[in-house]
């Protein structure tokens, strides 16, 4: 074995039958090496849980291999794995107040009273829960169980941390505030941890790789700027990224030298021949009809391009997000200052070669980033 | 609720008290009954005053009746230990076999569980008569008819699906991820049940024993048939009462109000873990 913390193989969950019942996760495979952070970032429904579940050992795996620190784990039951959960749904015991609930683990432990109560402090401390320690929970708000609950799992003494939406109830302040101190708490001890959350900002902010799932499968397992700039496919490239990518089906033809993408309305733009890497080039002419993306942020107006008709304008404070009527659908500007155009008015579109992503329109898989081949 | 006014206050307070005197009447009925002689019970018109006695309840301590045709022998205390044990046992074997088996019906979905737990409940939709006359003889050929033994197996009949069916509902009514986060902490599938499961469930335990504590000590039909007179719980034995000389209607009351005690008094014992179990509702939530 490497030195891999967790390493998931070809993981198959099914809820019911193996073949039939309901297939939450699809041949899952990932690595994660000691003192990483991995986010789980994927829409409701996509086996997220369920991924963490079979990890942790309350879910069977139905089909691959778990291993934790270099042991294969998949039919050893929780007790063994040395894990740590905070539960989406909190999962507090009811009938012990906040600190025996964070503490019972190491009480288990037959650690000190001193030593238990110096780690309960500190972990309430960085969490801002000190003050309801001896609250029952269920006198508590959503937020303070839920934080009570992830101070019981960061207690512990683990290989790996699973953190299911740990701040999911919390308002954005006290998430940001919370956010780098968990980064900070974890990263400190050296801890391993996988975090699902809906939150992109907090999967950038706090993950040094980014797991992608969708329909149980796992689109794309990379680094946050890699997820950006490099997205494997259609999928990560729409769902990773706020307000999401600009997705058109073109069809490409060559004239005179110059690559011309064709857009559904009539609109057209055209690029010289050194514009992208000869491989890409023969990429897109040998497929004919592709689907190109581009992130809000990147569209340009100017003199010359394509037009488009401004549907809304709204200014953010600070940043403008120009929505506009373009090749039968809708294509989005992010610009930084205040974008003087009103609606109604005629905008001309210009795509840099730099910020085209180019997917297969059958597959989805990415072709090519810019001007190189992904 | 301050906004109540005082007329209000006044009309709830009398009509709970209209409900309560509605219920308690018979209760209140017999237990005076107890006090009197058959001849001040039986007198036309019925009157409430009359001169207490005793003496129905040292008839049944000292089990000697005496009616107008002579001294009859009643046993109604051993009566009332038998109820006492046959119940309390049936209970404790119930709740033995019961919770584990709740336990696993509720968290683990095998194939056929819920036929299988459905087919326990139905036990209690036969008519007692079916099942009882097949078992006399079964039970007389090995030997179990007339044992406390064979009368306690009995009583599961009536206890155990209760005691399933009720437990059930709580376990499931615990959030799975309360005892996997017990579990994943370090502790074995066996102590997460004793530690977590079985506190939590405790108010349903509470009333799933009483109620089949009740159920069995208000059981007739098996003891009557299966026991004779020295294992008979008090159901059976207050036929004794109806004498050759009438019904010795101030003995039957006396009997009642005797036999009422108990279960009076395992209830007020519930009550602690029942209300302890509203007070934990928000697990559910
Ligand atoms: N016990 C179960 N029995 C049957 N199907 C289940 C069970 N648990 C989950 N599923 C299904 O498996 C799929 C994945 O569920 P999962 O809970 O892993 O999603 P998730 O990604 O965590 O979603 P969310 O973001 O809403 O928490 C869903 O379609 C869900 O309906
Ligand atoms: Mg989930």
């Amino acid at each position: 074995m490497n030195g891999a913390v967790l390493r998931l193989e070809n993981v198959d969950k099914f809820y019911g039958a193996v073949g039939h019942g309901v297939h939450a996760v699809r041949n899952v495979s990932m690595d994660v090496g000691k003192g990483d952070i991995i986010a789980l970032l994927g829409s409701s429904g996509c086996g997220k849980t369920s991924t963490l579940r079979m990890i942790a050992g309350f879910e069977e795996t139905s089909r691959g291999k778990i291993h934790l620190s270099g042991r294969e784990v998949q039919t050893l039951p929780p007790v063994k794995r040395h894990v740590a959960m905070a539960f989406e749904g909190y999962s507090l015991y009811p009938t012990v107040n906040v600190r025996d609930n964070i503490a019972f683990a190491l009480k288990a432990q037959r650690l000190p009273r001193s030593a238990v109560n110096a780690k309960v402090a500190e972990v309430a401390e960085m969490l801002e829960i000190g003050d309801i320690l001896e609250r029952m929970p269920n006198s508590l708000s959503g937020g303070q169980q839920q934080r009570a609950s992830l101070a019981r799992a960061l207690i512990r003494d683990a290989n790996l941390y699973l953190l299911d939406e740990p701040m999911g109830q919390l308002e954005p302040q006290l998430r940001t505030l919370l956010r780098g101190r968990l980064k900070h708490f974890i990263k400190e001890r050296g801890m391993t941890a996988i975090l699902v959350t809906h939150d992109q900002t907090e999967a950038n902010a706090l993950a040094d790789r980014i797991a992608v799932m969708e329909d149980g499968v796992l689109q794309q397992f990379a680094s946050p700027a890699e997820l950006k700039e490099r997205p494997a496919n259609l999928f990560t490239g729409t769902f990773v990224g706020e307000p999401p990518m600009n997705v058109f089906p073109v069809s490409v033809a060559s004239d005179d030298g110059r690559l011309v993408l064709r857009f559904d309305g009539g609109q057209s733009l055209a690029y010289p021949e050194n514009a992208f890497a000869a491989e890409v080039r023969a990429a897109l002419f040998a497929r004919g009809q592709v689907v190109i993306g581009v992130r809000p942020y990147a569209v340009r107006r100017s003199g010359t391009g394509a037009p488009a008709n401004v549907l809304t304008n709204q200014w953010l404070g600070d940043q403008s997000h120009v929505s506009a009527s373009f090749a039968k659908g809708t294509i989005i500007l992010v610009e930084h200052d205040r974008a003087h155009v009103a609606i109604g008015d005629r905008i001309l579109i210009e795509l840099s070669p730099a910020d085209l992503h180019v997917f297969d329109p059958e597959s989805g898989m990415a072709i090519s980033h810019g001007r190189e081949l992904a | 609720m301050d906004q109540t006014s005082t007329l209000e206050k006044v009309l709830r307070r009398v009509a709970i008290s209209l409900v309560i005197l509605f219920f308690m009447f018979p209760i209140f009925w017999i237990v005076l009954m107890s006090f009197q002689t058959n001849e001040t019970i039986l007198r036309v018109p019925p009157s409430i005053v009359f001169e207490p006695t005793l003496s129905n309840y040292v008839a049944l301590i000292t089990g000697r009746l005496e009616t107008q045709a002579g001294t009859l022998e009643v046993n109604f205390m051993s009566n009332l230990w038998n109820s006492l044990f046959l119940s309390a046992g049936s209970v404790a074997v119930g709740l033995i076999l019961g919770i584990p088996a709740a336990y696993a019906f509720g968290r683990i979905k095998f194939r056929g569980s819920e036929d299988i737990a459905f087919t326990l409940l139905s036990f209690r939709f036969a008519p007692p008569l079916l099942v009882l006359l097949p078992l006399t003889i079964y039970f007389q050929k090995i030997g179990l008819a007339d044992t406390y033994f064979g009368l306690i197996w009995v009583y599961q009949l009536i206890v155990l699906p209760l005691i399933l069916w009720i437990v059930r509902g709580y376990f499931e009514d615990i959030p799975a991820d309360i005892e996997y986060a017990y579990r994943i902490a370090g502790h074995s599938w066996f102590s997460t049940f004793r530690k977590v499961a079985l506190p939590l469930a405790m108010p349903g335990i509470a009333a799933a024993g009483l109620l089949a504590f009740i159920f069995a000590w208000n059981n007739f039909i098996f003891a009557l048939v299966l026991a004779s007179a020295d294992k008979q719980p008090v159901t059976v034995g207050a036929l004794a009462f109806v004498t050759a000389s009438g019904i010795q209607y101030g003995q039957v009351a006396a009997g009642i109000v005797l036999s009422i005690l108990p279960t009076l008094a395992l209830a007020l014992y519930a009550q602690r873990y029942l209300v302890e179990g509203l007070s934990l509702g928000a697990v559910k939530g």
